[in-house]
């Protein structure tokens, strides 16, 4: 019973053809030959500052990355403090989830020297160093910012992209290393007892972060993040790549981890400082690890994007959350690294017990153990990107 | 699908009202088109035109400096080099899901059709209400159920299904499981469609002409239902096929699908020829597969 196909009769044929061509027409004119270069130059993309007549600020952050009242989670002290000081009128946008969806999000605008919307945004360093190496943000005025200059911590000053701290400017700092859940497992101490311990096999998940994951691997081997060579790269890759078809590494994880090691699926795991702390609250047994051979030090940076019209509201904002009381209150909701001198002291009079926490106030000996990750230019990315993900499955 | 030929389906060619050629209303068809004929043109062809030039940029380019159009069809052997164990992979457990899938969900249907009753719209909800929560979440979900420390687990190792360290998760079977839970739904609503228009003295005729029960499904049921059997395990495999999420959640890097490959290609690596040139080339195999299946199963009120 079934129905021959239709013939194709001359009609047919035509409209098909007409339409496929006025189909390919229409795109190859939108997709051109290709895309323009995404970099943009000072000179080339000019924005204007607007802050002498406009007080307001467009601050786009992380979800749960700001304090809040206990009692109205609407109300946000700090930042409620600043705008009534200042009479800034800050739109506050919790919509950065993830690095790479909102490069996504606001790549077109940016490439294009176009505004964003955005005053401020927040991301982590390689993203920042991305945006910073495409031309894609702005220089601030540190005369402007009297407090950054005084307090920022000596280990977050002039990072690889930003030798001049003037570009991004740390919101919250924080250390990539190993945890484990007690409960299952005995203590761990070192990356090589993460990938090799047989008691640990398949249950054990790393980060699908390279900077992070590799960063530590690099670490490991004797290397510096910082500053490694293609070679060493390789090496530490190698490591990974057995501990991952031995069946030691179970998967890679963003934050998702944090609920499997909670309910103990995973032993350890490499995980952030931040996420240990929050569930080191809830259950004593899930502990973080500083690893003997150094630990990944990261941040989520402050950056104004081009064509931004109130960087000097931005840089008004910036400077405030560098006063170290500000800053003790701040990292006494969010539990990250306070990237702000003098703010320990400060938070003696909040919660005597947070500010004797290394992984908030970290110690001269676990600062002296941290590296940043070096900053890549694009082929290398690319390149390191590509071999780590061809590792990790994908 | 003879059985089909003695039962007027009402699907002949109703002669065009003489009306609708001439006047004022000629156009009406053609202006009723218009917003989805707009919404496609914009939201699907566009984009699709443009991933396809993407699939033939310079794959030396890059964002700092841009893209060229080279007509770059090496991006296509390059990339199903690199990645067609994740292409066989997608399929074989798409294949697989689809298969748990019929198994469990034709019976569902056919009860829900024929013998369900006054319950029959409660367990229509029962099949649809998971879809009111997020994909996402009904994936966290399969976590806790497949969770090393659960229940689950738990009996299996005890009747010894699963070695003392065994596990679900992060292993092939839960991806398997995680996409046949995830798209049952799409199989099960056309398969009972189909089987809720089946008339049952066509099945008491079998009998009475001596076909046994297995044969009267094989001659009446299978043929009567084959539209919505077609339609559901396209709308299940298609989907399954490109999924992401579950590879992602409760799987490993080994059980990653080539939507985890493309997701990676376009969000992480940055390498948009490859992400576009893999796109295209799921795309191609799944309509060949498709095709394939249509002229096999081949059944007009799908196409």
């Amino acid at each position: 019973m079934r129905t021959p196909l239709r013939p194709l009769t001359r009609r047919g044929l035509l409209t098909g053809t007409l339409g496929s061509a006025a189909l390919l027409a229409a795109g190859g004119s939108v997709a051109g030959c290709g895309t323009k270069a995404a970099t943009q130059t000072e000179a080339g993309c000019v924005s204007e500052d607007l802050s002498g007549t406009e007080k307001k600020l467009a601050f786009s952050n992380w979800p749960q990355y700001m304090d809040v009242d206990e009692k109205d989670e609407s109300k946000r002290p700090t930042l409620d403090a600043f705008v009534a000081k200042s009479g800034i009128q800050v739109t506050y946008t919790e919509d950065v989830n993830d690095n790479n969806e909102f490069f996504g999000k606001v790549q077109n605008q940016l490439a294009g020297c176009q505004a964003t919307g955005r005053d401020i945004m927040v991301l982590t360093d390689w993203m920042a160093a991305r945006m910073i190496r495409l031309g894609w943000i702005q220089k601030l005025d540190r005369s402007k910012l009297p407090n950054v200059d005084a307090n920022l911590l000596p280990s977050l000053r002039n990072r690889s992209f930003d030798t001049e701290n003037q570009l991004a400017i740390p919101w919250q700092s924080g250390l990539a290393g190993l945890a484990y859940n007690g409960k299952v497992t005995k203590e761990i101490r070192t990356v090589d007892e993460l990938l090799t311990r047989p008691d640990l096999k398949g249950k054990v998940t790393a980060l699908s972060e390279m900077r992070d994951t590799i960063g530590l691997l690099l670490q490991s081997n004797g290397h510096d993040p910082a500053n490694f060579t293609s070679a060493q790269f390789d090496d530490a890759l190698n490591k990974l790549k057995k501990a991952v078809d031995s069946g030691q590494i179970r998967r890679f994880t963003g934050n998702d981890y944090a609920p499997d090691l909670a309910k103990g699926d995973i032993a350890a795991c490499i995980g952030w400082s931040g996420d240990v702390i929050q569930l080191g609250f809830e259950d004593e047994n899930i502990a973080f690890v500083v690893p003997e051979s150094g630990v990944m030090l990261w941040s989520d940076n402050m950056l104004v994007p081009n064509k931004a019209t109130h960087k000097g509201n931005a840089e008004e904002l910036i400077n405030y959350y560098y006063e170290p009381a500000v800053a003790a209150q701040l990292a006494a909701y969010v539990n990250y690294i306070c990237p702000v001198k003098g703010a320990q002291t400060e938070m003696e009079k909040i919660d005597p017990e947070l500010a004797e926490n290394p992984l908030i106030f970290p110690d001269e000996a676990m600062l002296s153990k941290s590296r940043v990750f070096m900053a890549l230019d694009e082929k290398q990315e690319r390149e390191y990107e590509a071999k780590f993900q061809q590792v990790i499955g994908a | 699908m003879s059985a089909l030929a003695h039962v007027p389906t009402g699907s002949g060619q109703p002669a065009t009202p003489p009306a609708a050629r001439s006047g004022r209303y000629r156009f009406l068809p053609y202006l009723l088109l218009l917003p989805g004929a707009a919404w496609l043109f914009l939201f699907f062809a566009l984009p699709l035109v443009q991933l396809a030039a993407a699939s033939l940029y310079d794959p030396s380019g890059s964002l700092a400096t841009g893209y060229a159009l080279t007509w770059a069809f090496g991006n296509y052997p390059d990339a199903l080099q690199a990645y067609w164990p994740q292409f066989t992979r997608s399929f074989l457990y798409a294949g697989m899901a689809l298969v748990l899938a019929l198994l469990m969900g034709y019976p569902l249907a056919y009860a829900i059709a024929q013998k369900a009753g006054r319950w029959k719209n409660l367990l229509l909800v029962c099949v649809v209400a998971p879809m009111f929560t997020s994909f996402l979440v009904r994936t966290l979900a399969w976590k806790t159920i497949l969770s090393d420390n659960g229940w689950i687990v738990g009996l299996l190792r005890d009747v010894h299904l699963l070695g003392p360290d065994g596990r679900l998760l992060a292993t092939p079977v839960a991806v398997v499981l995680g996409l046949t839970y995830n798209f049952l739904p799409f199989l099960v609503l056309p398969l009972y469609a189909s089987l809720e228009r089946l008339d049952y003295r066509l099945l008491e005729a079998a009998s009475d002409l001596y076909a046994s029960p297995l044969r009267a499904f094989r001659k009446v049921t299978l043929p009567l239902s084959m539209p919505g059997l077609v339609a559901g395990t396209l709308l299940f495999f298609i989907p399954a096929s490109g999924d992401y999420i579950n590879a992602e959640l409760l799987g490993t890097p080994k059980e990653y699908m080539i939507g985890n490959v493309i997701d990676s290609a376009f969000l992480v690596r940055l390498d948009y020829p490859q992400g576009a040139a893999l796109s295209f080339l799921l795309m191609a195999a799944i309509l060949a597969v498709v095709f394939g299946y249509l002229r096999k199963a081949g059944t007009d009120e799908v196409l």
